[in-house]
């Protein structure tokens, strides 16, 4: 008589895992989320978030999403801080190119999908790609109020007076908006959201947004979302309007005045030099230089 | 704090004798004897009603449900803010329209201040949230509304940028008493506000309320043990035991000349000096 093992070995010689790692059951659970976070933008719908080969902090949340929603048609681009070639973004690509036997890019243009942590890509997207967040605290509220069920409550309501607080204890501490990340935004007039953090540099790029938005909290378990072409407006005071950061160089590398810019000391001196953080639209620039030079000679 | 009184809408000059709260058959009960038996009362604007009585007689439930924030068994709570509003019943609207109400025309000072205080946001934030909560966008705005307010509850202007778990009790009451009038609301309940507090602090507290309250043409319900604070403060008196209310009446006459045998007991305890 067979054993259980020699009988399953034989039905499937080839073990393996399954399509973007997740059951079909839970990819459709959360493709039910995300089409619930499509019709109420900005409403965190809770979601059974499953164990994944990482911890939580490592971006679960963003990888459930991208599991759930790629194809095996689809061009996948991992960013962490911008940077393609992080050890985030590195595992988180190679993880996909494993369990999903997908085709992987660091080209913003040619991914159809996009996982990131901290930045929006420089290059405006198209109507054809999604842009999937990873979250570590998708309540806005908790700064606060730490009670969950007063922050839902709030919600419900509608009552966002409180998060103005925030932005009122920076300037009296720093006399303008200090909060640089995570910044808060209503959507579509109707949910506060907390955008993850990215740089408040970014938020305005989600205004209108030719691309699908979606955030995954992976340790919370929520999932919020901001479909194409949806109002997202920073919260500010009339005195002291929202404003984008701003550095007084170009990028040492490509010359781009309208990126964000990182510091990198480079030296034991204290040198240091501001580069492009979305190093794929930083290479872009240099090879459109490149060419130009080329041109005129 | 000469200026708070004109900058309050005309209505409150207005002596038109509709009851700004109303409450009847009112009870909440936890079990028998625990919470209070149907209730009925009317209070006018800018009148003071302290509801007096032992620990357990129900007063701060019977407080709690007239502000909104424990639903009733029985009766209901009439809340009409002015003649030109229509009368609102507390528990029948929707919750975001009693939200809504309570946060532009009720405040609420609560026994320990720290349950109505925001601990790690500055005094001048815990002021200017009223604010913020009812629609102000303007910095500049809210901070001199919150300097002003600070003063008229005698706290330093140098300390609006201080946390309020910095401060001592007494200052954390009267802040807490700012950060309820800010919004110039039409009714305050006050549960114990001097509680816990040293007897100068509270008399220059009792001062400060009493100040306001006819200043501003509040109408408080106060509720209190100590049935000195009820007669500094108070018009009118309603006495409570067991979740019953046992006497009503003008403070002075309930006070001086106690009918029920709880109250005579309860004033007859008080050390006479």
């Amino acid at each position: 008589m067979q054993s259980f093992n020699q009988t399953f070995s034989a039905t499937e010689p080839e073990q393996d895992y399954n399509f973007g790692y997740l059951d079909e059951q839970t990819k459709r659970m959360i493709r039910r989320a995300i089409l619930k976070g499509v019709a109420l933008p900005g409403y965190q719908v809770a979601f059974g978030g499953r164990e994944m080969p990482m911890p939580y902090g490592w971006g679960t949340g963003g990888i459930m999403l991208s599991a759930s929603i790629l194809g095996q048609d689809d061009v996948f681009k991992v960013i962490d801080q911008g940077a393609d070639d992080t050890t985030n973004a590195v595992s988180i690509r190679q993880f996909f190119a494993k369990v999903c036997h997908l085709e992987t890019t660091t080209e913003t243009a040619k991914a159809s999908v996009i996982q990131t942590r901290h930045r929006i890509p420089e290059q405006p997207l198209r109507n054809d790609q999604i842009l999937v967040f990873q979250v570590p605290i998708p309540e806005p509220l908790r700064f606060i109020e730490p009670r969950e069920t007063e922050t839902k409550k709030m919600h419900s309501l509608g009552e966002y007076g409180s998060m103005q607080v925030k932005l009122y204890e920076d300037i009296v501490k720093y006399g303008y908006i200090a909060t640089s990340y995570a910044y808060p935004v209503m959507v579509h007039g109707r949910y506060l959201m907390d955008p993850s953090p990215i740089p408040k540099f970014d938020n305005p790029k989600m205004h209108q947004s030719n691309a699908l938005m979606l955030f995954g909290a992976g340790r919370e378990k929520r999932i919020y979302c901001i479909p194409p072409y949806t109002d997202v407006a920073s919260l500010d005071f009339e005195d002291h309007p929202f404003s984008i950061q701003q550095w007084q160089a170009p990028c040492s590398l490509c010359g781009s005045e309208t990126s964000f810019l990182d510091e990198v000391l480079i030296d034991d001196q204290g040198q240091r030099m501001f580069v492009c953080s979305d190093t794929d639209y930083c290479q872009g620039q240099l090879a459109k230089n490149a060419a130009e030079e080329a041109l005129h000679g | 704090m000469d200026n708070l009184a004109q900058a309050l809408p005309a209505q409150f000059n207005d002596p038109a004798e509709a009851p700004l709260l109303r409450a009847e058959g009112l009870s909440k009960l936890y079990a028998p004897g625990k919470g209070f038996e149907p209730v009925n009362l009317n209070l006018f604007p800018g009148e003071v009603l302290a509801i007096v009585g032992e620990s357990g007689s129900g007063k701060t439930t019977l407080l709690k449900t007239l502000s909104g924030r424990l639903e009733p068994q029985q009766g209901e709570v009439i809340y009409q803010g002015n003649s030109q509003m229509p009368a609102a019943s507390l528990y029948q609207i929707s919750e975001a329209a009693r939200r809504q109400l309570m946060r532009a025309d009720f405040g609420i000072v609560h026994q320990h201040p720290m349950d109505g205080l925001r601990p790690r946001i500055s005094a001048g934030g815990n002021i200017g949230e009223r604010l913020m909560e009812v629609g102000a966008r303007n910095y500049a705005d809210i901070r001199r509304q919150a300097l002003n307010w600070l003063t008229a509850v005698e706290i330093g202007a140098d300390r609006i940028d201080d946390l309020p778990i910095t401060f001592s009790g007494g200052m954390q009451q009267r802040l807490q008493i700012a950060r309820n009038l800010v919004t110039h609301p039409k009714l305050v309940f006050m549960d114990e506000p001097t509680g816990g507090l040293d007897v100068s602090v509270q008399a220059r507290l009792l001062d400060l309320i009493r100040n306001l309250v006819t200043e501003l043409n509040l109408a408080v319900v106060i509720v209190t043990h100590d049935l000195a604070v009820a007669r500094l403060l108070a018009h009118r008196i309603m006495v409570m035991k067991q979740g019953q209310v046992v006497e009503t009446g003008l403070t002075d006459r309930v006070l001086d000349d106690p009918q029920h045998a709880y109250t005579q007991l309860l004033v007859s305890s008080v050390l006479q000096q």
